[in-house]
């Protein structure tokens, strides 16, 4: 609904938008895909010739690589789990008459707005230490042995602290839809005799079903390239214990010098991404713009 | 002087012609009513006159200048909106100051202006309020303040009053109206309530699928409708459709009466039915009578009638306030007919 | 009694409340109290909450062992710096979409936001190379660019969702009233969107503020912002508990603050509408 004079201006306008992200993506990653194709090692210069499909054959058939494929799976699928359960049960209880309801929810959403290294370097040092940490302390006086959280379960131990910091995401988000329930629907239902837990199940979750699909979509975004989490605590190990795919090819590329290994791997990120964002799009196509 | 004329002006979206060519003249100091069912094109041609949309084809003359490309802001036309489209951040002040500031007028000027258009509508104290803390028959006075000041050529108005409840509806119906007479601007107003068109409209042009079916005074279209469309669109309530047995030499498929053109007997006529619901007015009653074909009449009645629910009574109507309509639901007139008839 | 009834259900659920939300909120406490005890009573094995000898010994080492001005300018100006620059680009682009809709406006919209997906390693190697052959690396301007670019989609897109709700009738008003495209955008749009428009810069100051994965790579001593700053303590003086809280408190305080006073906002804004 416009003039032919409006529409020009307004493909003007998106002009600088769509540029800049379209040379964002295409640029770079076209140079990704070049690299993958060479032996390009920084510390054996000019040495880059093509080799075709050789950097792939290794990177998939690294048992560094299936291994950090099911550690970021798990790692996203296990963080989203945790904020997902743990952000609606607060929501509904943040959605009760209760004391202080604005002070608690300053507490609660405090965590998200820790930048990614404090928090990881907290948790480390100060709670999960072995010897000195909080978590460490409470063992011994309750009488049973420290657990050395980043050795004994080091992806465990990123997935809490990286719940930790999503949580107060997902309860806000789900807190603020709840409040947007008309309570009317619950009076209805209180006539027609339904109880709380049907309340909950056929009232309450289908009306979170949107802001549910966008705590997915943004905690997905955000999880599938963790980093400074990994890197400030174990570094990715013991081993490749809690390697995920984006710090996988963090050493690759940058420690290891390996251009070309590198870019393979990045090619391989980029097409998981692409087959997990075809999904949730469809996902939010339905549900966000509804 | 505001004159508008359309010539052939046409409207597309895509395939979709939502407008088909049409051709009207509205005079200069006319309030003329686009009346019609949504979706009928009414709303978009009056975003046509005023720039908000292109013209697909054909010609928009703006006091016989062609105006079909000029952008709205220079077009010398006020529009005033469904939803009064006020600065949410300016005062009512600003709000009627907007267009007189991108007109560049001295802020004597503007003051003057301002004062004069609060004098006109009663704004006087809600000057520096915001319109948030307004009421809608106050935000609908705003609205049509900041149209005043302008002195446009024309105004042009888009279901104005679609927002407010009935009673405030009909109050500032009058206040429009009473407008017109003293500003003698043009209007040209969009509306889907033909209650408004009759009560406004120097001229009505009733709206169906993108072509106007008819123009002329409200009472021409509520005495000589054109087709079936315009004589079940206006009149309320709507007027009685009966379908007919064909006859020879006459083209007559469809017959109409109005409501109040029904006269109910208990004796004999033409009709014969059964009375359903009655809905008493005190004014007037409105009975809705089962005739032995099958289809139910409304019958306007007075208001004191004492009829019951399920009587049988009989219905008549004097020829000439009977309408007679074609297979392709034209009118045929009387004297047509009569020539029928007898040839 | 209905009354009494109610209010002790309500006391149950506060207890409940205040007690979940005091141990979500636990480590940042912890922090910040940390940070005023001396080094002994921080590693103490029976650690005191409140009972301890309060000292400022471990900001005044913080300052005066690292430029921690100097990484804190940093972060003001890459967060500030590319959330302004955002704004400038975004809001054109969101006038466009949310006022001159057509059939592509919803897939062009989904495209913005699927370059989010993009994992950043897939252009890691590019933009690291880029950078060092442009001389962007460990530059406070070459960070400013990545920061806009990554945060583009998101300020577009909440933008969208604010300007979506401005009535088109209001601008159509503007233009009747014979304003040209920029009156309409300054005198129109933009005090409309006002409110919209600072939590969308809000939100993302705070994204940059906490953004760890570029600022770690392509930094060092020289544009480093506080993010990358505080990985360095890492180790071993992460050990220092009483330093690194200090450190780490002045890191995430001021956006802290900020972010209490936008939370109203920010729900709408990072779930992209769909919850108002």
């Amino acid at each position: 609904m416009a003039t032919t004079n409006s529409r020009s201006l307004a493909r003007l306008m998106l002009f600088p938008s769509v540029l800049l992200l379209l040379a964002w993506m295409i640029v770079p990653l076209c140079m990704t895909l070049y690299f993958s194709f060479l032996d390009y090692n920084l510390l054996t210069p000019g040495n880059d010739e093509f080799i075709g499909l050789v950097n792939y054959e290794f990177f998939l058939t690294d048992p560094a690589f299936i291994e950090s494929f099911f550690n970021t799976l798990l790692l996203v699928t296990g963080v989203l789990f945790i904020t997902l359960v743990g952000g609606i049960g607060l929501a509904v209880l943040l959605d009760q008459a209760i004391w202080g309801r604005n002070y608690v929810r300053i507490m609660v959403l405090a965590p998200f707005f820790v930048m990614p290294t404090v928090s990881a370097l907290v948790w480390k040092n100060m709670l999960m230490n072995p010897v000195n940490g909080l978590f460490a302390h409470f063992a011994t006086w309750i009488g049973v042995n420290p657990i050395d959280f980043f050795a004994q379960m080091p992806l465990f131990s990123i997935i809490i602290i990286v719940s930790w910091q999503w949580l107060p995401f997902a309860a806000l988000i789900l807190l603020t839809a709840i409040q947007s329930l008309d309570r009317e629907q619950l009076e209805a239902a209180d006539l027609d005799g339904a109880g709380p837990i049907s309340k909950f199940l056929y009232i309450v979750l289908p009306h979170l079903s949107r802001a549910i699909t966008a705590v997915i979509l943004i905690e997905t975004i955000f999880l599938l390239s963790i980093f400074a989490e990994i890197l400030v605590t174990t570094s990715g190990g013991p081993g490749y214990a809690s390697t995920n795919i984006t710090y996988l090819i963090y050493t690759q590329s940058l420690l290891q010098f390996d251009v070309g290994g590198g870019s393979a791997g990045g090619i391989v990120a980029v097409i998981l991404a692409n087959i997990v964002s075809i999904f949730l799009m469809r996902l939010i196509g339905k549900n966000l713009e509804g | 002087m505001g004159s508008i004329t359309l010539k052939q002006v046409t409207k597309s979206f895509g395939k979709v012609n939502v407008i088909k060519p049409i051709d009207l003249e509205i005079k200069d100091g006319e309030f003329i009513v686009f009346v019609g069912p949504s979706g009928c094109g009414k709303s978009t041609l009056l975003r046509m006159i005023a720039g908000l949309e292109d013209t697909t084809s054909g010609t928009i003359e703006i006091d016989g200048q062609d105006a079909t490309d000029t952008p709205p802001a220079k077009r010398g036309l006020a529009m005033v909106f469904q939803s009064y489209a006020l600065y949410p951040h300016m005062t009512v002040r600003n709000n009627i100051a907007f267009p007189l500031k991108q007109a560049k007028l001295s802020p004597e000027e503007i003051d003057k202006k301002i004062a004069n258009a609060a004098k006109i509508l009663n704004l006087d104290t809600y000057l520096d309020r915001k319109p948030g803390q307004l009421s809608g028959g106050q935000r609908q006075r705003v609205a049509i303040g900041r149209a005043i000041v302008r002195q446009p050529s024309a105004f042009l108005f888009d279901e104005p009053l679609s927002n407010l409840d009935a009673s405030l509806r009909v109050n500032m119906r009058l206040e429009i109206s009473e407008l017109h007479k003293s500003l003698a601007t043009t209007m040209v107003y969009v509306t889907h309530d033909q209650v408004e068109a009759m009560t406004m409209a120097d001229r009505i042009a009733v709206f169906n699928a993108g072509i106007i079916e008819q123009v002329g005074t409200p009472l021409e279209l509520y005495n000589k409708p054109v087709n079936q469309f315009v004589a079940g669109f206006i009149g309320s309530p709507k007027m009685n459709f009966m379908s007919v047995k064909p006859v020879e030499n006459d083209p007559t498929v469809t017959i109409g009466v109005r409501p109040e053109h029904l006269v109910i007997t208990k004796d004999s006529g033409k009709w014969h039915g059964t009375v359903g619901v009655i809905e008493h007015l005190g004014s007037e009653t409105f009975l809705h009578v089962h005739i032995d074909n099958g289809e139910t009449l409304t019958v306007r009645a007075d208001g004191n009638c004492d009829i019951q629910y399920g009587d049988k009574v009989y219905l008549n109507a004097s020829p000439d306030k009977v309408l007679h309509f074609d297979a392709k639901g034209l009118t045929l007139s009387l004297a047509a007919k009569d020539t029928l008839m007898s040839a | 009694m209905a009354i009494n009834k109610s209010n002790k259900s309500k006391f149950i659920y506060t207890i409940l409340a205040w007690g979940i939300s005091g141990l979500i909120f636990f480590p940042i406490l912890w922090t910040l109290l940390t940070s005023f005890k001396t080094e002994a009573e921080a590693i103490s094995a029976s650690p005191s909450l409140f009972m301890f000898d309060w000292t400022l010994e471990n900001y005044r080492d913080v300052l005066a062992r690292s430029p921690y001005f100097d990484h804190f300018w940093n972060s003001v100006i890459i967060s500030l710096g590319s959330s302004l620059l955002g704004l400038l680009i975004a809001i054109p682009a969101a006038w466009s979409m949310a006022f001159v809709q057509n059939k592509r406006t919803k897939n062009l919209l989904m495209w913005m936001l699927s370059t989010k997906m993009l994992p950043p390693v897939g252009v890691l190697i590019p933009i690291y190379m880029l950078f060092r052959d442009f001389d962007l690396l460990d530059t406070k301007i070459g960070l400013v660019i990545v920061m806009t670019l990554i945060n583009l989609p998101i300020m577009v897109w909440m933008l969208y969702t604010y300007f979506r709700e401005i009535p088109n009738e209001i601008l159509e008003a503007s233009r009747m009233d014979g304003a040209n495209i920029i009156d309409e955008i300054f005198h129109v749009l933009l005090p409309i969107a006002l409110p919209g428009i600072a939590s969308t810069l809000l939100l993302n100051v705070i994204l940059a503020w906490n953004e760890a994965f570029w600022s770690l790579i392509l930094t060092a001593a020289n544009a480093a912002p506080l993010t990358a700053f505080i990985a360095s303590y890492s180790s071993p003086e992460g050990l220092f508990y009483a330093k690194l809280s200090a450190a780490s408190a002045m890191a995430i305080v001021p956006i802290l603050i900020l972010g209490w006073f936008s939370q109203k906002q920010l729900v709408r804004g990072l779930s992209f509408g769909a919850v108002k």
